[in-house]
């Protein structure tokens, strides 16, 4: 009676060595490290560059406890923070701009415990600290943008083409062309129908004036919103990459929302800097019109003007116009000058952009452009370089009075600068280190205490049988944590919380049997019976309570967001958990202790109290 | 040891009228509470900033108030959090200033008061994300309730799955109740505890719904009223040890979890306690009620039941 069939208890013992190997990674401390990875894809990370961090960590007098080269890049362990952050200044000078060198963490767990995928839990900004931000991409500004650039387009395209036209505006997110007759602006539909397929044409009359009326077809719109949101990630990812973050993430969430996290963050500040920045690059004509200069030194800026500051500090008049937005440059990197071996920026432009500067630099010689960098309606002077010569090809150079860190600068700005659309932050949370370690610590005490509480008043209720249950609640701690590891599922405080939570609400299924048992004792079953039949009829309840728990479970991974979808996680998981510790488990251990006897006169099970034997 | 030496089924059901009538009364208190105080939204509802800052020796919030005062800001408020050298700041949403720059103003005059001061955390809810934090936690709400009556009607039978929601969202409605009688802040942690409490009250509806069916098959002549108290009694040991063991857990969190889970292991606590009688007293006399019977949950054999044939008598 109450044997257990021996592939039961082998899974169960599988079930344990699994849960033991992959909740082993956690108890390992963490050290600090230093990683050296890479965002770009020219560049590789292998045994050689491994071999350079370790020679140059040496060359410095840097101590290192070990190197490791895996899928991410090369990391490096250190004996303390001091140490950490000399060795990121020692990488940084060697490695350059090329390389990610970051501050890091890194388990000590043994390197064949990480072989099998045993990883340590990943822990949420909440416990670790870290800078969490949700954006929102500006939908609209995207289309005005747009906009804006057909109107551009379409105007340099007229004027090849040699179509008259008296004049062209942006009207809300239309491009509008007036004509003095129907003529040109059926040349003119025929010229920009054909250039710009994306474009939705109109013909309005009002009043003696001919209009054609150019929208974006709603396929188009819908691109160009996705590609706004696209573009927006890569640049976040190149800031990102800019503030040396091990572990970063970047993602789209919903349909114009940008979720960026950066665990382990210590300088929060410049990061925010970095990632809020919702700048965007423009080119603009400097005014430096005699008469313009004389009006704005007497106070007033001239119509079309605005009155800026150099970043010498000396003021500059730039024309409202913008001849060039930043979207049209694809790379910018800091260099030297080939003749005067000066630090300069090397900027590439793409093709419509390269067309556009062209015409300028050809109509613009010996006058001075300025590059701006514009923050919530606020526009800053990066740097205003005067044109030499006419620029073809797309590829400028931007040198003189500028020192190799202000190049640095320029290149890194003009680089990360231009978002496709302005970018506003929504949500922000922000936890220090010291708070993430204070919760894990927290966090871990609630649970140990109750545990502690639960298991004595288990054990002291229902003696043996308190004690087996007890050990499969430890069972379901042991196997819910292997799980989490193992799915490397982000773990918060609420996360705790819900750990703690299911092991009290867990113990449900234990009581449940406890007391069928119990009730099947009173009636007079016979020990083996009732364990039977305790086990049979808690396991429908069971069963029961234990879906409707996991509906609210799912629900809150459906609907919640953040910490709370680590609180879901947990709670969903301990569920699955649980049922199989109390169920299997605790039935195997009980097997175990008595099912071995052929007449079995008690069960240890406490205290049964018959109303029968009161009464008489 | 064995705490309940109940010698008869206790007669929970001729009190019924009580129990609904005790319920029905917390329950318009709560709705009273609710509609004249309001729930007391917390920046992750409602929109806002929350700066969380420690010093290394106990925080003047005098201070604290004063420096925040001098930048206008609007309604804010100061106050400790969790020990004396912490302190947290809520400021309102405000138009025109960003959540990055506003944290660092803020720091900056703290700063400049006080150099000790180190910033813990800053949580910073848009307007927007507020709104829709508050609509995905209705939209839960609603799902893990239809969710529930669902399983159950399948599982047993509609007036278990109504009864049960009832009671179960009668104690959601008292724990919110709570939140707005003591004006406790609602986060996000304490709308994951009510759900998860919603999940959890429903377990114990279940239990006591299982004895129920298991009674109508076993107890055939007992009148419906006896096979809910049996049912009731044999299950309350089982309910008040598994809610005291839950409820250790709760409070272990609430002790030592620190102040960020506090409102979270609140939440929990009063739900558990409601939750044992909601499940016990409520649901049991609105399943009786609603005129559950023996059929219903019992499935006649056609071919020689006793228990079949016995209801078509009058």
């Amino acid at each position: 009676m109450n044997r257990y069939p021996a592939w039961k208890y082998i899974l169960i013992a599988v079930a344990l060595v699994v849960g033991i190997f992959y909740t082993l990674p956690n108890f390992f401390p963490e050290v600090p490290a230093v990683q050296v990875s890479t965002s770009k894809a020219s560049v590789k990370i292998d045994a050689g560059t491994l071999q350079t961090v370790e020679d140059a960590l040496k060359a410095a007098n840097v101590s290192f406890s070990g190197a490791l080269l895996d899928s991410t890049g090369v990391k490096v362990r250190l004996p303390d923070p001091d140490t950490q952050l000399k060795a990121r200044d020692v990488l940084q000078q060697k490695f350059g701009d090329n390389y990610i060198v970051a501050l890091n963490l890194l388990s000590t767990s043994p390197r064949w415990l990480a072989s099998i995928g045993a990883l340590p839990m990943y822990l949420g900004l909440d416990l670790r600290g870290g800078v969490h931000f949700l954006l929102q991409v500006d939908m609209k500004a995207a289309l005005d943008k747009a906009a804006d650039r057909y109107l551009t387009d379409i105007r340099s395209l007229l004027r090849d083409k040699k179509v008259l036209y008296s004049g062209i505006a942006r009207e809300g997110q239309n491009v509008a062309v007036r004509f003095r007759d129907s003529g040109e602006r059926n040349k003119a539909y025929n010229e920009i129908s054909g250039a710009f397929p994306d474009l939705q044409l109109n013909n309005v009359d009002a009043g003696g004036d001919f209009k054609l009326i150019g929208g974006l077809k709603p396929e188009a719109q819908k691109r160009i919103q996705e590609g706004a949101v696209q573009q927006n990630i890569t640049i976040l990812r190149n800031r990102v990459n800019e503030l040396g973050v091990a572990e970063p993430i970047v993602q789209q969430q919903g349909a114009d929302r940008v979720v960026v996290q950066l665990p382990g963050v210590q300088d929060t500040t410049r990061a925010k800097d970095i990632i809020g920045r919702t700048a965007s690059l423009e080119i603009r004509m400097v005014d430096d019109d005699p008469t313009a200069q004389q009006m704005a030194a007497a106070g007033q800026v001239p119509l079309g003007d605005d009155k800026l500051t150099e970043p010498s500090g000396t003021p500059i008049l730039v024309k409202r116009q913008v001849v060039l937005t930043g979207d049209r440059i694809s790379d910018a990197q800091p260099g030297f000058d080939g003749r005067t071996n000066e630090p300069a920026v090397h900027v590439n432009l793409d093709s419509a952009g390269a067309r556009i500067f062209k015409e300028l630099t050809r109509e613009n010689v010996n006058k001075r452009m300025a590059i701006l960098l514009v923050e919530k309606g606020k526009a800053e002077v990066i740097t205003a370089p005067v044109i030499r010569e006419e620029i073809g090809g797309g590829r400028v150079q931007i040198s003189g009075r500028m020192n190799t860190r202000e190049a640095n600068d320029i290149a890194l700005l003009m680089r990360a600068g231009a978002l496709a659309a302005p970018m506003e932050i929504v949500e922000e949370r922000t936890v220090g280190p010291s708070l993430g370690k204070d919760n894990i610590e927290k966090g871990f005490d609630s649970v140990l205490y109750g545990f502690a509480a639960l298991a004595i008043f288990i054990c002291a209720y229902y003696m043996l049988m308190g004690i087996i249950s007890t050990i499969s609640l430890a069972v379901n701690l042991l196997l819910l944590i292997a799980i989490l590891s193992m799915l490397q599922a982000t773990l918060t405080l609420p996360g705790i919380a819900a750990v703690a939570l299911t092991l009290g609400m867990a113990i449900d299924a234990n009581v449940l049997i406890n007391e069928r048992i119990r009730e099947e004792l009173r009636w007079g079953d016979t020990p083996h019976a009732a364990i039977q039949a305790g086990y049979e009829r808690a396991w429908n309840t069971i069963l029961d309570s234990n879906v409707t728990t996991l509906i609210a479970g799912l629900a809150l991974l459906i609907f919640g967001s953040g910490p709370v979808r680590g609180f879901a996680v947990v709670h969903c998981l301990g569920i699955m958990t649980s049922m199989f510790s109390a169920v299997f488990v605790s039935r195997g251990l009980v097997a175990l202790v008595y099912g071995g006897r052929k007449k079995l006169e008690k069960i240890s099970i406490g205290q049964i109290w018959k109303p029968a034997a009161g009464a008489a | 040891m064995e705490f309940f030496r109940i010698k008869h089924d206790i007669p929970f059901m001729k009190h019924a009228l009580v129990f609904n009538v005790i319920s029905l009364l917390t329950f318009l208190l709560a709705v009273f509470f609710l509609a004249t105080r309001g729930l007391n939204l917390g920046v992750d509802f409602r929109g806002g900033t929350v700066i969380e800052i420690s010093y290394t020796h106990a925080a003047d919030l005098s201070r604290v108030r004063a420096a925040i005062d001098k930048m206008n800001l609007g309604e804010f408020a100061v106050q400790t959090f969790g020990s004396a050298t912490s302190a947290l700041i809520r400021l309102p949403l405000k138009e025109g200033v960003s959540t990055a720059q506003l944290s660092e103003r803020v720091m900056a005059a703290l700063r400049a008061d006080d150099p000790g001061v180190t910033q813990q955390r800053v949580e910073f809810v848009g307007p927007q994300v507020g709104k829709e934090l508050y609509e995905n936690g209705a939209l839960a709400l609603l799902l893990v309730s239809f969710g529930i009556v669902a399983y159950l009607a399948f599982r047993f039978e509609w007036r278990f799955a109504v009864s049960a929601i009832i009671a179960n969202l009668h104690d959601v409605i008292i724990i919110l109740g709570f939140f707005a009688l003591f004006q406790w802040e609602f986060s996000l942690p304490v709308l994951a505890a009510v759900l998860a409490v919603l999940g959890y009250s429903v377990n114990e509806s279940v239990v006591i719904a299982d004895r129920i069916r298991e009674n109508f098959r076993k107890m055939r002549k007992a009148s419906v009223p006896q096979v809910i108290n049996s049912a009731i009694t044999s299950t309350l040991s089982r309910t008040i040890i598994t809610h005291g063991c839950t409820l250790m857990m709760v409070l272990s969190i609430f002790f030592f979890g620190g102040e960020t889970l506090h409102h979270f292991a609140l939440a929990l606590a009063i739900g558990i306690c409601f939750g044992i009688y909601s499940s016990a007293l409520v649901m049991a006399s609105l399943v009786m009620w609603l005129g559950v019977s023996r059929e219903d949950l019992v499935k006649p054999d056609k071919k020689s039941g006793p228990a079949g044939a016995e209801k078509i008598l009058p």
